[in-house]
């Protein structure tokens, strides 16, 4: 395969920096963070002045990890780490050798990502913060990227980063797995991590495109990196939920292509070409989920799971919207969410008709929130339709994108149509 | 807001055969009643239905006996726990109640007692 010269650097560098930074951090700790960051900018800078001129190597990637193992060691021998963490071993005379050293094997690549991924996600760092240090040290979006895939300035990211960066050297987080005991509620928290993270792509109101299918597929890459962790006994963790989110967002992900147009608007469901739905993605969905299923155990994400496997079915049946409303149902009892909630409301529609649904969805009382009021709005077209613009008027108000905007404008110029 | 059990009463002998359509379709009327109040934010607890077979009353000086339904008029088949700001709005979440569709059960509204209400 003929390699992209003129992308290749950005394209290494999505794939490998945040590899590499994992590594390195994995082998002198997690408050190294930043000097870490620091020796693979620069091996990467050295790359595109070294490539510039005397072309790319056979092995880009083998030059890079060579090139950011030399830079780390040298800059360690000069480094307060050095005397304070190598030197101390040699001390101990515990390692024949007297360089320190830096493993880059797969195996070791894959673990040292696996770590950082329950470090990021420890529970001291705030949640928000947390999605920021992944797409940053995890999969090395730039500050730019992150700021426009996640609407906020780079000002921002960049006190995120380095307030949640700050937190994991005071609250002294360590790059080792947590234990079989400790694992259940680490690997709670890194779901939620990730979940989010996809929703951040999912639902981004990001004009650009190519970014929010990224941000779903390093969220999809990072879920399918646990499963390849294996324990001390070399056990691989089981927890069944971990394969239904996978399942979940492969379902969700199959609509990626059809749910934005080529202008760049939202498409809704109702009205998205059924073709562009990606039946690859469907078909491992469906195979991760027969595994999640397997242990017989029930999460939110297999409910969530189950819920956006129905959606992948095309065409509508009162069979459908039965089974997706039995669902909703069943993921509100074991978790409240509003949108979960006004979800439910739209099946319950699909299934009564819009009439009976209209009391269940004005008896969660979200005044104040974009999609209740879209939802009434949708509820009352055809019932009341002064009711029906009363309500996209307020969801017009509290839409915060152009976006969104369009969508609901359009709504309320065919009821004054009509 | 407070929390209240939502008792379900039913009169005794009503051992009516069933059909599994008739199932389903009650199923998905306590499934739809249950998400409504979930929906709201309000479940607390999904409690449990109460189930006839092998149940056994009780009495002093080890008397046991089987069923309570020769000796009662109606008897308690399931329970959930709400939240609720009163009484009242407890009783608004009761109305949509299944129970209430054959037209003999009812619903009592019970309060929970916090460990410190000395009332």
């Amino acid at each position: 395969m003929p390699v992209d010269q003129s992308n290749l650097i950005p394209q290494l560098y999505r794939q490998e920096f945040s590899k590499m930074v994992a590594l390195i951090c994995s082998r002198f700790g997690v408050d190294q963070i930043d000097a870490a960051e620091d020796v693979v900018s620069e091996t990467f800078l050295a790359a595109a002045e070294t490539w510039g001129l005397k072309g790319v190597p056979d092995n880009p990637v083998g030059w890079l990890y060579r090139v950011a193992k030399n830079n780390t060691l040298n800059g360690l021998k000069h480094e307060r780490v050095f005397r304070q963490k190598v030197k101390r071993e040699l001390v101990k005379g515990s390692s024949s050798s007297i360089e320190p050293q830096l493993d880059i094997s797969p195996e070791n690549i894959t673990d040292s990502q696996l770590r950082m991924l329950f470090a990021v996600c420890h529970p001291s760092i705030p949640v928000e913060a947390q999605v920021s240090l992944a797409l940053r040290v995890l999969c090395g979006f730039t500050i730019d990227e992150i700021a426009q895939a996640l609407l906020t300035t780079k000002a921002n990211i960049n006190k995120r980063l380095y307030r949640a960066k700050e937190k994991l050297r005071q609250s002294g987080v360590t790059l080792t797995l947590p234990d079989d005991v400790g694992m259940n509620e680490r690997l709670d928290a890194v779901l939620i991590t990730v979940y989010l993270l996809f929703n951040e792509g999912y639902y981004s109101a990001s004009p650009d495109k190519l970014l929010r299918k990224d941000l779903c597929l390093e969220a999809m890459r990072l879920a399918y990196l646990l499963t390849e962790y294996r324990g001390g006994s070399g056990k691989a963790i089981v927890r069944p939920d971990v394969y239904s989110l996978l399942a979940l967002m492969c379902f969700q992900a199959s609509r990626l292509e059809a749910r934005v147009d080529a202008a760049g608007r939202l498409v809704l469901y109702e009205q998205q070409d059924s073709g562009l739905w990606n039946t690859e993605l469907i078909n491992r969905g469906n195979s991760f989920f027969i595994k999640a299923c397997d242990a017989g155990a029930l999460s939110r994400y297999h409910l969530e799971a189950a819920i956006a496997w129905w959606h992948t079915q095309q065409g509508d049946s009162r069979e459908k919207w039965e089974n997706i409303l039995m669902l909703y149902n069943r993921l509100l009892m074991l978790a409240y969410s509003p949108i979960a909630a006004l979800n439910r409301a739209y099946a319950y529609a699909r299934v009564y008709g819009k009439e009976a649904a209209i009391p269940e969805a004005e008896g969660l009382e979200l005044t104040g929130n974009l999609f209740y009021h879209s939802l009434l709005g949708e509820l009352y077209l055809g019932v009341d339709e002064g009711k029906a613009v009363g309500h996209f008027e307020q969801a017009l108000e509290l839409a915060s994108t152009e976006a969104e905007r369009a969508v609901i404008s359009r709504k309320i110029g065919s009821c004054r149509r009509s | 807001m407070k929390e209240f059990a939502l008792i379900f009463r039913v009169p005794s002998g009503l051992g009516a055969e069933v059909s599994p359509a008739e199932m389903q379709e009650r199923m998905t009327f306590w499934m739809n009643w249950m998400g409504g109040i979930a929906a709201k934010d309000r479940l607390v607890n999904s409690g449990n239905r109460l189930g006839v077979k092998d149940s056994k009353w009780v009495g002093a000086n080890g008397v046991v006996s089987d069923g309570p339904y020769t000796e009662v008029k109606e008897f308690i088949n399931g329970y959930i726990v709400v939240r609720a700001e009163n009484g009242d709005e407890a009783a608004e979440l009761a109305k949509g109640c299944p129970i209430l569709l054959g037209g003999v059960g009812k619903v009592e509204v019970r309060p929970l007692v916090a460990p410190d209400n000395n009332e």
